[in-house]
């Protein structure tokens, strides 16, 4: 294991502890944050979701499970990444917690590119809402207002995934710098929080979007 | 409170003077300097956005519209609005205030993030300055509620950059918020039990909670509203069965909480200012800090009330109805355990005083009118009239602003190590507590009547009790440029303050005036109450 220089408190902090446990909670209560957020928009579906049960599930049906099915599965696998990630930081393994990091930007990158083939094929079936939106339906005005929510909903999420694989590239770096020891891994635990959050919310969104009316 | 005797030290090094230059300004993480930056810029902020309600008030002098066209005046009133609420407003107490002392209050060298809260200060003059270019670009007629589907369809003004304004400064009131509920769990000197916090902070806890729960929530509608604007997705458009009305849900959700931003900070400011100059410990502490808890709580679920002829059921109107009621409980426990800390209290009239005497009955007549608007059959009569607007200027200006000044008045002396001068500063109390009276009173007046708010025309009836408002307005105006002046003045030339003036019990005064850099010398330790003062001890000014 490599020698890990002496980190100070910050000068604010009485010591390192107090200075996880502040950042861990900041950490947390910024989430709060990020629950009203996506719940304004989770307040939004299903307000419209009940208004129109058949339109939304129509929409639903011209989604990729097999695409979103397989994000599932690697955002899930990316999140053990982290979480093992985390648990070396906490050892003091720099070297584990920068390769668990590399392994859960590649899951978060699959992800994007995954999601970003699934938005072309929309693109070219004509469901981006706007004056090109096409679909041969009567309920084709409220299909719309569902591809409204899948693309803010979906996006808002990427963006969110964009800002984490910003920020795991940071935290890879500080590893391989040997910034992390037993006494001071709390950014890589306070970054492990935030990606387990972008997840969780993945996890909402897949069933509400692609599962509505399959049996 | 030995610390009164104590001589001033001349050159001693404190926050102001440890460094020199615009950068160490600019990028200071110093909670201190950086609730100087905010003063400075939402000081800026409130002077354009008096700037538009001077230039409505001249307009309705007359009953005719003779000086701008409506469309014109639409604009000068929502960015009248958009600018005081959201820039001034909102950051006002907690910014300023909150962040010079929250830190010193509890004992701690700093906030828990310090370049968060550098940050946050950037974020916001970033937000202002979008919504400055939409001023300079043309202006924005939506409200200051960016209705749908006005803002998302019809409106032709610039409603993007000032959406883009408010959803960015957003994030500033988010990482104040935060950054002030993890100092306050995590940062309590040694002995600062939470039965021990000053009710100061009790009451931006409380604000913190709004603004961390709240603001996300208006985040999210904006930028739905761009979103439905500039790439033509229909969220609250009726075209696609969208819903404008959720707009105003969700809007509301954000929108009525952010009133409790706005008071439950000066709440906690009088708080401190009846008790230093009454020289009487709070009465019933538990219960002022209780229901500032209280106040933030029940404020998330009143929302409805803003929409009582919206189109909502009759069933939630009469639930937002009773909810709304609720909030004037915990309301009126502060305004009465206020009285109680006067009874036989040793009051001093000195400036803080004076304004804390004109928040409490002018909130307590901002909050009773608002009961009236809270009972459906009422609201349905005087709903969008001036009825309306008297009432909530009554609790953001005779409330929230009065407190800010007093707030700013009773720890200027803190801040600057200067006293500010005692004679102009009681003038210019009273001339705004007249000048406020004058231009809000006639208002109830003209709303009973049946005076319809956003017109920039009115029946000629209706002149002499509008000509009062201006020629209030104008005084008012008045008396906000006299502190601005002096306090500006008393920087350089006052006389300099000892370290504790007011003879304050308060933590934050047994440290230098102005503060070191890191607030206090020694990690302080709390082994009794707050608020113990004797009724013997006199206020000592130089």
């Amino acid at each position: 294991m490599a020698e890990h220089p002496a980190v100070a408190a910050h000068h604010q902090f009485d010591d390192l502890e107090q200075q996880l446990d502040a950042s861990t909670l900041g950490m947390w209560v910024f989430l709060v944050t990020e629950i009203m957020f996506f719940g304004g928009l989770f307040t939004a579906y299903a307000v419209y979701r009940s208004a129109y049960p058949e339109a939304f599930a129509e929409g639903s049906h011209h989604l990729d499970l097999t695409l979103g099915g397989l994000n599932t599965v690697v955002l899930i696998g990316s999140s053990l990444t982290m979480a093992l990630a985390v648990r070396c930081a906490q050892l003091g393994s720099n070297r584990g917690a920068a390769n668990y990091m590399i392994a859960t930007l590649i899951l978060g990158l699959v992800f994007l590119v995954v999601k970003a083939f699934e938005y072309h094929h929309k693109y070219v079936e004509g469901l981006i809402p706007g004056p090109n939106f096409v679909f041969d339906s009567p309920h084709a005005r409220h299909i719309e207002l569902m591809f409204c929510f899948y693309f803010a909903m979906t996006g808002m999420h990427a963006l969110h995934m964009v800002v984490g694989a910003g920020l795991l590239i940071y935290f890879i770096l500080q590893a391989r710098a040997n910034r992390y020891s037993p006494e001071y891994y709390g950014p890589v635990e306070v970054m492990g929080l935030y990606w387990h959050f972008v997840d969780i919310v993945w996890i909402f969104l897949f069933p509400l979007l692609y599962l509505i009316g399959h049996r | 409170m030995s610390t009164v005797s104590e001589p001033i030290a001349g050159t001693k090094v404190h926050y102001l003077n440890a460094d020199y230059g615009i950068k160490s300004w600019l990028l200071t993480t110093d909670h201190k300097r950086i609730a100087l930056l905010y003063l400075a810029g939402i000081t800026f902020f409130f002077f354009i956005g008096g700037a538009f309600a001077v230039l409505m008030r001249l307009e309705l002098v007359t009953p005719q519209g003779d000086m701008m066209q409506p469309e014109t005046y639409n604009k000068m009133f929502t960015m009248h609005g958009v600018m005081m609420i959201f820039f001034f407003l909102i950051p006002s107490i907690p910014a300023v205030l909150g962040n010079f002392l929250v830190p010193m209050m509890i004992g701690a060298r700093d906030l828990a993030f310090p370049k968060i809260n550098l940050l946050s200060w950037y974020i916001a003059m970033i937000g202002g300055a979008f919504t400055l270019y939409a001023v300079v670009a043309g202006g924005v007629d939506t409200g200051w509620t960016f209705y749908t589907p006005y803002s998302s369809t019809y409106s032709n003004t610039h409603v993007i950059a000032t959406a883009v304004g408010v959803f960015i400064s957003g994030f500033s009131s988010i990482l104040t918020g935060l950054n002030f509920i993890v100092t306050i769990h995590k940062m309590r000197a040694p002995g600062m039990t939470w039965f021990r916090l000053p009710l100061f902070i009790w009451a931006h806890y409380a604000t913190s909670i709004i603004q961390v729960l709240g603001t996300p929530v208006v985040a999210i509608t904006i930028l739905l509203v761009g979103l439905e604007r500039g790439f033509n997705i229909g969220i609250f458009d009726p075209e696609l069965g969208g819903d404008p009305i959720l707009f105003q849900h969700l809007f509301w959700f954000y929108s009525h909480p952010a009133v409790y931003i706005m008071i439950l900070p000066g709440m906690g400011v009088i708080s401190e200012l009846v008790t230093c100059f009454a020289r009487k410990k709070i009465f019933g502490y538990a219960f002022v800090a209780g229901s500032s808890v209280a106040i933030a709580v029940l404020g998330f679920l009143v929302w409805g009330h803003h929409m009582f002829v919206s189109g909502q059921s009759v069933y939630s109107g009469m639930v937002f109805s009773v909810l709304s009621f609720l909030v004037a409980i915990p309301s009126a426990i502060k305004v009465f355990n206020w009285t109680a800390t006067l009874y036989k209290g040793s009051i001093v009239y000195m400036t803080p005083m004076l304004y804390a005497f004109g928040f409490i009955g002018l909130f307590t007549i901002g909050g009773l009118t608002g009961l009236f608007l809270a009972t459906l059959a009422v609201d349905v009569h005087v709903h969008d009239t001036y009825f309306v607007v008297a009432h909530f200027h009554y609790i953001m200006v005779g409330g929230a602003i009065m407190a800010y000044l007093g707030g700013i008045h009773y720890w200027w002396p803190k801040i600057s190590g200067k006293l500010y001068p005692e004679g102009w500063a009681r003038l210019s109390a009273g001339i705004l507590f007249i000048g406020f009276n004058l231009t809000f009173f006639p208002q109830f007046i003209l709303g009973y009547l049946g005076m319809p708010r956003r017109y920039h025309a009115y029946p000629e009836e209706f002149q002499v009790l509008n000509v009062m408002s201006s020629a209030g307005a104008s005084i008012l105006g008045v008396g906000y440029l006299i502190p601005m002046i002096y306090l500006v003045w008393s920087m350089r030339y006052g006389r300099p303050s000892p370290p504790n003036p007011w003879g304050s019990a308060g933590l934050e005064w047994k440290t230098p005036s102005p503060p070191p850099t890191f607030n206090f010398d020694k990690t302080p330790v709390i082994t009794e109450d707050p608020y113990i003062y004797s009724h013997d001890e006199e206020v000592e000014v130089g």
